[in-house]
């Protein structure tokens, strides 16, 4: 089981590199296989992870708060394209992203927070 | 005073000799309040923990008050399942004292996702404290989804714009601000414009004299910016109080005991009554900080009180001011 996700891992990693997408140790290109699962934010130790996540239009972005603490997802942009309810530990946010553009955003509790989304 | 003195922090957790051990079960005993007392002007603050090493001749001054903080009502995780026990052992504390406190200011963080039940409890509990006054302002945990409508409505009666306002207790001029709301991406905790205004206006016609004690959820001194531990235009409210000759300052939302005397002002923030957080820097986020249950429920123990007294010198300002 281990083998094969790291497997798995090594196969996407070629698929970037092959494609050229820079993955720095802070954002994340989703590769064509996981454009499916792969859409998720988790919200860790007081931080999004990843900070910036790029996908395509059309992408349903999924945030999952992991901490003991509760969190926010609100856009930073005036008037905000998104703004979630406080999200306990577990629980969950999601927006469908429909237009190109960068959007960043942060939590509005704890406003050191910040990552973006790039839509392409 | 000395140029050394000045930026003193009085809670230094880097030359206590305290190895990560001592250290988490120093922390443990975080988890009360704090006894004020105002004494010819200058405010005295005692970490409820440790008011038995206080003589009873210590607690007395033209005016005494509780002040407790970040309750985090509804919270449940492992550094604390039993919050409300944990502020309820607070309340026993306050109704033990001889000294009785006059009234109690909350420092905000009431509740842990602004619900109704969870302010409703911490009412319930503390109706039965012997101070019946409560005075609070909120914290980032009580403004959540609503920008502070439910706040305002239970707790604002009287209060400004987004809440703030100011009292005085026998010749002693206290001010609530609020310091979580609007708060932006990439920022600290904010005052803002409108609240500024009307905190120059309200100690404008005060004498010089009168001590002032303000009170704010995020502290208004810059703990740890890093972690947001810190309020932007602090600084401008604090250009306010800079005729008076004494101004106490008190915070909550970092889970700790901390005090720092610069010039006139000192401050202080209460420990929390719910659960620790790390010192700052001390861990990767500002999460809450879990300690052996047998340490938590110690919180209010003889045991740490004394490895307290014996490490630290600290919960007693010996005030500077003239």
């Amino acid at each position: 089981m281990r083998r094969s996700v790291s497997i798995a891992g090594l196969a996407a990693a070629l698929v970037l590199g092959t494609l050229g997408f820079g993955t720095g140790q802070k954002s994340y290109v989703a590769s064509a296989q996981e454009k499916m699962s792969m859409m998720e934010v988790k919200i860790d130790n007081f931080t999004f992870g990843p900070a910036t996540l790029t996908v395509p239009v059309g992408t349903t972005v999924t945030w999952i708060n992991k901490d003991d603490i509760p969190h926010t997802v609100v856009s930073t942009d005036d008037p905000k394209a998104f703004k979630s309810k406080v999200l306990d530990t577990e629980e969950k946010f999601s927006f469908t992203f429909s237009k190109a553009g960068t959007y960043p955003y942060f939590c509005s509790i704890h406003p050191k927070m910040t990552g973006k989304v790039v839509v392409q | 005073m000395s140029e050394k003195k000045k930026d003193e922090l009085l809670h230094d957790h880097n030359r206590d000799g305290v190895d990560r051990r001592g250290f988490l079960k120093c922390m443990a005993w975080a988890g009360t309040g704090a006894f004020c007392v105002m004494k010819g002007g200058v405010l005295n603050s005692y970490s409820l923990s440790r008011i038995s090493e206080i003589s009873t001749a210590e607690m007395m001054g033209e005016l005494s008050f509780v002040q407790i903080s970040d309750s985090h009502m509804g919270f449940n995780k492992p550094a604390n399942p039993d919050v409300a026990g944990t502020l309820k052992a607070a309340v026993d504390k306050i109704n033990g004292l001889t000294a009785a406190p006059e009234f109690m200011l909350h420092t905000g963080d009431i509740s842990h996702l602004s619900k109704p039940e969870e302010f409703d409890t911490v009412d319930q509990i503390l109706k039965s404290a012997k101070p019946k006054d409560v005075f609070y302002v909120p914290g980032e945990h009580d403004v959540l989804n609503d920008d502070g409508k439910q706040f305002l409505e239970r707790y604002g009666k009287g209060s400004k714009g987004g809440g703030w306002y100011s009292f005085d207790k026998k010749g002693v001029h206290f001010v609530g601000l609020v310091n979580v709301m609007n708060l932006k991406a990439g920022g600290l905790g904010t005052l803002g414009r409108e609240q500024l205004e009307w905190l120059e206006d309200d100690v404008k016609h005060l004498k010089h004299s009168t001590p002032i004690v303000v009170f704010a959820h995020i502290p208004l001194w810059s703990v740890y910016p890093e972690w947001g531990w810190g309020t932007e235009d602090s600084a401008q409210a604090l250009a306010y109080l800079k005729k008076f000759g004494s101004v106490t300052v008190l915070n909550g939302h970092i889970h700790q005991t901390m005090q720092k005397v610069e010039g006139n002002v000192t401050f202080h923030t209460a420990a929390s009554t719910a659960f620790p957080q790390p010192a700052p820097g001390k861990a990767d986020s500002p999460g809450p900080m879990k300690v052996p249950a047998e340490q938590l429920k110690g919180v209010l123990g003889i045991t740490d009180v004394n490895y307290v007294q014996g490490q630290h010198a600290l919960a007693v300002v010996d005030s500077t001011l003239a």
